[in-house]
């Protein structure tokens, strides 16, 4: 593989950081441009095994709303979101839901366990 | 519920749930949030991606879970709620009429008031764009509150007017349930919403963004069923020729937000008219004497843990003020002014004892990005106050620099403290 140099945007934080990105294929060679150490680790973790954190909603059965939002604990691989999409449409729970009550356990076998962003409280409760 | 408060709160997303606990820590016995909706959390609650609390917590949090750890809080420390109320009025001497289907009719009596109504978002009207009114054109925040809390689709094909975070969140958001998101326009030559969202919103899922682009016009009778977008020119012209007609059944407006202060200006507190905001001293007190004033009602953040960090100053503001009523400044406030390449600065007036206790954060937006390394400056006249360096300065994200107590001696004697960016 030729070496290359792409800018990327950190994602890490709000900040972010526009960075020149120096790399063969996966093999990361030189970054410049990120303002703390963790960018090296966005791009190391981008060239190879990019992920993203997943946030949706699943059905929630005898709620104050409809639905209960949920998200991914940790990043997810970014080429199985809609597969992951998928599975958690098919997921309904029940009310009353507690916050970090998981939904979706080791999802898709990633080890990634999705889970509720919030309480929900039964109608009248 | 009483008739007597130390310190009520009006709102309860993040800047008023801070307020009120800061309030409460700080010695205020009673303390009161008014909410609108049924529950505590404002639009922390429709913002169900992540990315919130990196600052406040070192986590990174959704929305959701955001407003939870204050909520709980909030019911931990045994503060009062009135929900799903409407404060109708309130008065230069602290009376707040209030209105809600359970408890009726209320007046109260507050020692101090925090407003922490937030802000609202810009409608068609605001921007006018031309063409038929069919239905199909929702600003993105509706359309967030009906995906993520209510469950329903605004449409199937869509096009984003405005690149703020909102709208490119929701571009991702209505993709993962389904619809087509056809592109995302920016009347402006950059982006409004900060370049992470651009990445993991539009990039990861090749959504067009067309800068320096525009509606034209809305085509459709009782539905939308198509827009024009247009180039334009530096002055927002429309370049001849550009048109391009994009079918779609849903427009949504993502094209800012405006501090909501209908209740401010009752009470006579004085508005900044570039910020919409009241205007504040570094305690977030407005010019009426046990007002005060926090997070997007202010100023339009783009980072939650900035409204949660106002609101505690303000919060903390507020309970010292119904304890121990109006502190007399020994030394008059320092009015901040917006300099070259500053848009305004909030707050507008620094007391420098304040510098003694606690760091002033100024806080303010850039008028021309600027993507080389700046100076982020503070003068009074000629003479330099502080000043820090940053990698580059732009429009979409807000800029700070922090006075200190070793600037005591200088604040206190300028006559004014000017904000400047300028390129190193």
């Amino acid at each position: 593989m030729p070496e290359t140099t792409d800018e990327m945007i950190c994602i890490t934080c709000p900040v972010g950081c526009t960075l020149q990105v120096t790399h063969n294929g996966e093999t990361l060679l030189h970054v410049d441009g990120n303002t703390c150490s963790r960018g090296l680790g966005y791009v190391e973790r981008e060239l190879t095994d990019p992920r993203r954190m997943v946030a949706t909603t699943v059905r929630v059965r005898g709620g104050l709303h409809p639905l209960v939002p949920v998200c991914t604990v940790e990043p997810f691989p970014k080429p199985r979101i809609f597969e992951l999409l998928g599975a958690l449409r098919h997921i309904e729970i029940e009310a009353p839901v507690k916050m970090n009550q998981v939904v979706l356990e080791d999802a898709l076998g990633t080890g990634v366990d999705v889970v509720a962003s919030r309480d929900m409280p039964g109608t009248g409760s | 519920m009483k008739e007597h408060y130390d310190v009520v709160v009006i709102g309860s997303g993040p800047g008023g749930l801070a307020a009120a606990l800061a309030a409460k820590r700080a010695g205020a016995d009673d303390v009161l949030i008014i909410e609108r909706d049924q529950e505590l959390g404002g639009i922390l609650l429709q913002c169900i991606h992540n990315g919130f609390g990196v600052e406040i917590f070192g986590e990174d949090l959704p929305g959701p879970s955001y407003a939870q750890r204050f909520i709980n809080e909030v019911h931990d420390l045994g503060i009062e709620t009135l929900l799903d109320a409407m404060v109708l009025e309130i008065t230069r001497e602290r009376t707040i009429y209030a209105t809600s289907a359970q408890t009726g009719f209320s007046k109260l009596q507050a020692k101090a008031i925090v407003l922490a109504m937030g802000c609202r978002e810009r409608t068609r009207a605001q921007i006018r764009i031309p063409g038929m009114r069919p239905s199909g054109v929702y600003t993105a925040g509706t359309a967030q509150r009906w995906v993520n809390v209510e469950g329903y689709m605004p449409g199937k094909q869509i096009v984003i007017l405005g690149s703020g975070d909102i709208g490119m969140i929701m571009a991702r958001r209505l993709t993962f349930e389904g619809a087509k998101v056809e592109r995302v326009l920016e009347v402006m030559p950059y982006l409004s919403g900060l370049s992470r969202n651009y990445v993991q919103c539009l990039l990861d899922f090749d959504i067009p963004l067309q800068l320096r682009h525009t509606v034209k016009r809305i085509i459709g009778r009782e539905r939308v069923e198509a827009v024009e977008a247009v180039a334009v020119d530096e002055q927002w012209i429309p370049v001849p020729g550009t048109e391009a007609i994009i079918p779609c059944d849903t427009l949504l407006l993502s094209v800012g937000l405006i501090p909501e202060n209908e209740l401010s200006q009752q009470a006579g507190v004085r508005l900044d008219p570039v910020t919409g905001g009241p205007f504040v001293d570094e305690g977030y007190h407005t010019n009426i004497p046990g007002i005060f004033a926090a997070g997007n009602v202010v100023h339009v953040y783009d980072l939650v843990d900035w409204v949660t960090e106002a609101g505690f100053a303000a919060g903390e503001s507020a309970a010292r003020y119904a304890m121990c009523g109006a502190e007399t400044a020994r030394i008059p406030p320092i009015p901040t002014t917006a300099g070259e390449n500053v848009r305004y600065v909030v707050p507008h007036l620094v007391n420098p004892e304040r510098l003694s206790q606690a760091e002033v954060r100024l806080q303010m937006r850039v008028r021309q990005p600027l993507e080389q390394p700046v100076w982020i400056q503070v003068h009074d006249r000629e003479t330099l106050v502080t000043r820090r360096a940053a990698r580059y300065a732009r429009p979409g994200e807000m800029v700070n620099v922090t006075l200190r107590e070793r600037d005591y001696d200088k604040v206190r004697q300028s006559k004014e403290l000017r904000v400047s960016i300028v390129p190193h």
